[in-house]
């Protein structure tokens, strides 16, 4: 009996946990904890009942309605045009900031860094806040272009760690090969250092488009009477009733999120493996 | 080759990082189509000079001439040399051919003559089938190869190498060195390498500089500096050497009388003056193992075994003289056998002929 535990055991090498059944345990106790309220969203949005919790059938009758509800329409081409925009400017101002905090000294740069890299770390709602009053401080009235600068100032500094990893693996050898060979610093820049960036580029565009896609605090308070984004339409469609309407439409939102996520990673994947080095 | 003009005149240039001193007032010239080796230690200051060379460092004080022309401010894509890095730096994200055609297109080559210039210079460096692989799909030999066609295809006057056989193993490095020697002989480029690894120096250079803390100690043609180095860092950087030291007790004739612990008053030739603690040294390999006491008219000194390393060519021989010195002595294995003739804890007499003593004076 001993011995046969024993043999089992001198079976599993030390750093085979996936042989282990409490492994597996934690493993399983985890994804429940963590899928199961998503699961139950997007089960219930083919639910035929107008009741969001009780199944009575599979239809696609509430992303019939999320589909021709006009307000939906109105509020997803929002957030397309939020996302958008703010994360062509923050991925642009993102990587500037990213390969300067790469490349250079300059006194103070640690703490310039720090302050750059605040809106990481601090509360969303803190920075909500302190963007209304900023906004009426200063006397702009709040509308879709204010929840777009606030879309830039949160995400640029998620574009410049991105952009700052990408660089930590830079042969700056390459730059001076180069200007060795007769280019100039501008085509240095274009044709090598440039095309090193692309994937963190890419990544850290992705990253902005989701997080501003995804954003609810910062937008609620940010954006003016009547113009909402996809997540605050959802929102205001909860509080009048629980509708499977509303995980249909979640559910669009997930679909989106996942996809570009997903994009990202295969993008990342095909360079890391396709640049050897 | 006295008359000619140098192609490259560095002249006391100093460069200073912070309160280091890299390079420390170094004069060099190098001649037109001369293979010259810049050989010293970590940290002597040689990559330091060659970066000055191409522009990616600015000197601290002096002058580097290039060709005639004052460096100065010229930055580096306007500088008539051309480099090969330790990291070959060949861009990932080009093919081969892109690569060895950059230089010429961020110059504005036209199109129709970059195709031929490019394919020469593959055909240079043995990769004329190369042309539309990827570098990660290549050796790194063959990377190394793609560096230097890049650099070659510009017809630099002076073509820089940064440590260029460090990375590849002991074999290609090898094959690599001839291959470096016979590029430099075809193309007729005057080459400027810096390596650490003496027997790369010796084995490829017309001439080399040795430097030590950013100082350049000596510059001579390879068998010189083996075989009349000035110093003893010199002797002792470049291969191994048995030290002793030594008192300077007067002159006769062409030889120079010092006293030597052991070994009395003894008579070695040399040139030039000397006074006061000098050092005198014999290579391991002009030396010879004894049983019996030598006869007259060679130095000797008796010692006991201490090791044999056995490194199948031959064997060196670690002797523990009388006087507390420890001496090497290089035995050619040069008949076949499994068992060392000698063995740790036999005593010997260690002998050379005065005539390959090195006097150090410095």
């Amino acid at each position: 009996m001993t011995n046969k535990v024993a043999r089992r055991r001198r079976d599993v090498n030390p750093l085979e946990y996936l042989k282990r059944p409490w492994m597996w345990l934690t493993l399983f106790v985890c994804f429940v904890f963590l899928y199961f309220p998503i699961v139950t969203l997007v089960a219930f949005s083919f639910n035929s009942y107008k009741r969001a919790f009780v199944w009575k059938g599979f239809s696609l009758q509430w992303y019939e309605k999320a589909l021709n509800n006009q307000s939906l329409h109105e509020a997803f081409l929002n957030s397309m045009h939020v996302a958008g925009v703010s994360t062509v400017v923050s991925t642009a101002l993102g990587a500037m900031l990213g390969l300067a905090l790469y490349r250079y000294w300059f006194p103070w740069k640690g703490t310039y860094e720090g302050i750059a890299h605040l809106p990481i770390v601090i509360p969303e709602i803190c920075m909500a806040v302190a963007m209304v009053v900023f906004f009426w401080s200063v006397g702009i009235e709040l509308s879709l272009t204010t929840v777009i600068v606030s879309h830039i100032a949160f995400t640029i500094p998620f574009v410049a760690v991105v952009i700052r990893a990408r660089m930590a693996g830079f042969d700056t050898s390459l730059e001076e090969a180069s200007r060795d060979l007769g280019a100039s610093e501008w085509q240095t820049f274009w044709h090598v250092t440039f095309p090193y960036m692309i994937p963190g580029l890419v990544a850290g565009a992705l990253m902005a488009f989701v997080l501003s896609l995804d954003d609810f605090v910062i937008t609620f308070f940010t954006a003016g009477v009547g113009d909402n984004t996809f997540p605050v339409k959802i929102y205001s469609m909860l509080r009048f009733s629980v509708t499977p309407e509303v995980n249909a439409a979640s559910t669009v939102l997930i679909v989106i999120t996942l996809s570009l996520t997903l994009v990202a990673m295969i993008m990342q994947s095909r360079w890391t493996k396709g640049r050897g080095q | 080759m006295t008359d000619a003009k140098p192609i490259i005149s560095i002249r006391n240039v100093t460069k200073n990082f912070g309160r280091v001193t890299a390079v420390d007032n170094v004069s060099i010239d190098v001649m037109p189509g001369e293979f010259f080796a810049l050989l010293g230690p970590s940290g002597c200051g040689k990559t330091t000079l060659l970066r000055m060379l191409a522009g990616f460092e600015t000197t601290s004080g002096g002058e580097i001439e290039i060709d005639g022309q004052a460096m100065l401010g010229v930055p580096p894509n306007k500088r008539p040399v051309n480099m090969v890095f330790q990291s070959y730096a060949v861009f990932p994200h080009m093919t081969v051919f892109d690569n060895v055609a950059y230089g010429l297109k961020v110059t504005g080559v036209p199109k129709a003559e970059i195709t031929g210039q490019v394919e020469e210079a593959l055909s240079l460096v043995h990769l004329e089938d190369y042309g539309r692989r990827k570098p990660d799909q290549l050796s790194g030999g063959q990377r190394q190869r793609v560096a230097l066609a890049r650099a070659l295809v510009k017809k630099p006057k002076v073509l820089l190498l940064d440590e260029p056989l460090s990375a590849l193993d002991a074999k290609l490095r090898e094959a690599m060195r001839l291959e470096l020697v016979r590029l430099q002989h075809s193309v007729g480029i005057t080459f400027v390498i810096v390596t650490h690894d003496q027997d790369e120096a010796l084995s490829m250079a017309d001439r080399a500089a040795v430097m030590d803390r950013g100082v350049v100690r000596q510059i001579a043609p390879p068998g010189e500096l083996y075989e009349h180095p000035n110093s003893l860092f010199v002797a002792d950087f470049i291969g191994k050497v048995n030290m002793l030291e030594a008192k300077v007790a007067g002159q006769s004739g062409g030889d120079l009388v010092v006293e030597v612990e052991g070994m009395g008053r003894i008579a070695v030739p040399h040139e030039g003056a000397a006074a006061g603690n000098i050092s005198i040294a014999v290579r391991p390999e002009k030396t010879l193992l004894s049983a019996d006491k030598p006869g007259e008219g060679v130095l000797a000194l008796k010692g006991k075994i201490s090791d044999v390393a056995y490194y199948g060519n031959e064997s060196h021989i670690l002797l523990d003289t009388e006087t507390g010195v420890q001496f090497t002595s290089t035995v050619q294995n040069d008949a076949r056998r499994t068992e060392s003739s000698v063995a740790i804890g036999d005593d010997l007499w260690i002998s050379w002929a005065p005539g390959n003593t090195l006097v150090l004076a410095e």
